[in-house]
């Protein structure tokens, strides 16, 4: 299989370190040889980078793709905006010289050349294409019995033309992977529609990023469901802490527990809910954290 | 471009629009000839660059990356959320968007992992030579404003 490096970025390893632990358990867990990735930054942030300087964000992103091409593995990553960064940056680079040669005149100055020799894999896109729902089935050791709002996240799945994981109107190979845990993934209004972090509006405008996500929480409350499950780090930090400033802001009750994916897995991989960083999350909901514990423990 | 037939697929997928006045349809219709109007106003930062448009469009206009070109001429002619001069400052200094805090050193901790993660933060020869890599690119002097 694949050999990899694992793409930290800045929201994993800097505010919800449950998500590379979860990451790293799972990973270790499937036989999946993957290492770390020393001296990477942040992927640059698509929001602001890319809507700042082409040319800085194709050179902070090619730093991290040669690292990882210096080790002979393709860079794995948890997050959609890194993937959304790192991916795009490495095809451009591969199929344009001209830009290749813009960005390698940079990297010059530290001595770093983009050669254009590794692929750049999201950990849902990796785990749906190199085991797929049923090899994954084979492992899982407690069956999770949680009712899931899935959030695909924008960037995993488009632009489409570049991502090659098909429609993006109603996709269903995130939930084939949710579902092969055990967990039934519900339907919503709105699913796919964004968090409301992206393109710097979490960050640049406030207001409105909270009334998205506001609107998408009142769908998934309407859903009935245990918890909402994302694969991307910034939705994850939008859905957790953004659920607070919702509830000061509209004087609501929202109290939605929030995992990625790697930390369901890994709970249905069998691990427990401590060792994966569940309950550092902002949101404390502890009729959930009962309930997975009950799982975790092989009481339900 | 000019194939835009004014449908308002775009402005009607927004999740931005159904909450704000953000119209997709009407800042690249202005852009062509009001361009310094829709370059300076703050609304250009409210698209979440979800590619919903973009998908969209009956026309196949690249929607989305044609607004990220928008903001690029933005920053170019200086107007710059104060907010994201801070996330650039971010990176320019310490080599991620999002800093390590002492918080999250103690949850690191307890589960178990290293207090400093495999990052730039932690190898300081790593961090300086991103820091030279920024600068060749002039990024410092791009976002640090006029």
């Amino acid at each position: 299989m694949t050999k990899l490096s694992l793409f930290l970025g800045c929201i994993v390893p800097n505010r919800y370190p449950g998500i590379e632990k979860a990451t790293k358990l799972c990973l270790q867990k499937l036989e999946v040889d993957a290492c770390d990735l020393p001296g990477a930054s942040c992927c640059p942030a698509p929001g602001v980078f890319k809507s700042f300087d082409k040319a800085t964000w194709l050179a902070v992103a090619s730093r991290n793709i040669i690292l990882s091409e210096r080790m002979g593995r393709d860079i794995l990553t948890v997050c959609n905006g890194c993937y959304g960064s790192l991916a795009d940056a490495n095809m451009e680079l591969k199929k344009d010289p001209e830009i290749r040669a813009c960005t390698n005149n940079c990297l010059k100055e530290i001595g770093m050349e983009f050669k254009g020799t590794i692929e750049v894999r999201h950990i849902i896109e990796f785990l749906y294409k190199e085991f797929g729902s049923e090899k994954l089935k084979d492992q899982i050791t407690r069956p999770l019995d949680l009712k899931v709002a899935l959030h695909y996240g924008c960037h995993l799945i488009k632009p489409s033309k570049d991502r090659n994981l098909g429609e993006t109107e109603c996709p269903t190979f995130f939930d084939e992977l949710v579902e092969a845990t055990g967990a039934k993934s519900l339907d919503y209004t709105d699913k796919m529609m964004c968090c409301g972090a992206g393109g710097g509006v979490r960050s640049g405008h406030v207001a409105a990023s909270l009334e998205m996500l506001e609107h998408k929480l009142a769908c998934i409350r309407r859903a009935g469901v245990d918890c909402i499950v994302n694969a991307c780090p910034f939705c994850h930090l939008q859905f957790d802490r953004g659920q607070l400033a919702v509830n000061e802001k509209f004087g609501t009750d929202y109290s939605i527990p929030v995992l990625h994916y790697s930390q369901l897995l890994g709970l249905a991989l069998g691990f427990s809910p401590d060792e994966l960083g569940i309950e550092q999350n902002a949101i404390q909901n502890i009729e959930f954290l009962a309930k997975i514990y009950e799982i975790s423990a092989g009481l339900r | 471009m000019l194939s835009c037939m004014h449908c308002g697929t775009c402005t009607g997928s927004c999740p931005s629009g159904r909450h704000t006045g953000f119209n997709t349809r009407r800042i690249l219709r202005d852009a062509r000839k009001n361009r310094t109007e829709v370059l300076s106003d703050d609304n250009l930062w409210l698209c979440t660059t979800c590619y919903t448009c973009q998908e969209r469009c009956p026309r196949g206009i690249p929607i989305t990356d044609a607004l990220l070109e928008l903001r690029r001429l933005a920053v170019r002619e200086g107007f710059i959320l104060p907010e994201h001069r801070k996330v650039s400052e971010m990176v320019l200094e310490c080599g991620h968007a999002v800093p390590l805090d002492e918080e999250t050193k103690k949850k690191r901790e307890e589960l178990g992992l290293e207090p400093i993660p495999e990052t730039v933060q932690k190898y300081p020869e790593a961090l300086k030579e991103l820091k030279t890599l920024l600068k060749t690119c002039k990024f410092d002097k791009l976002t640090a404003g006029k």
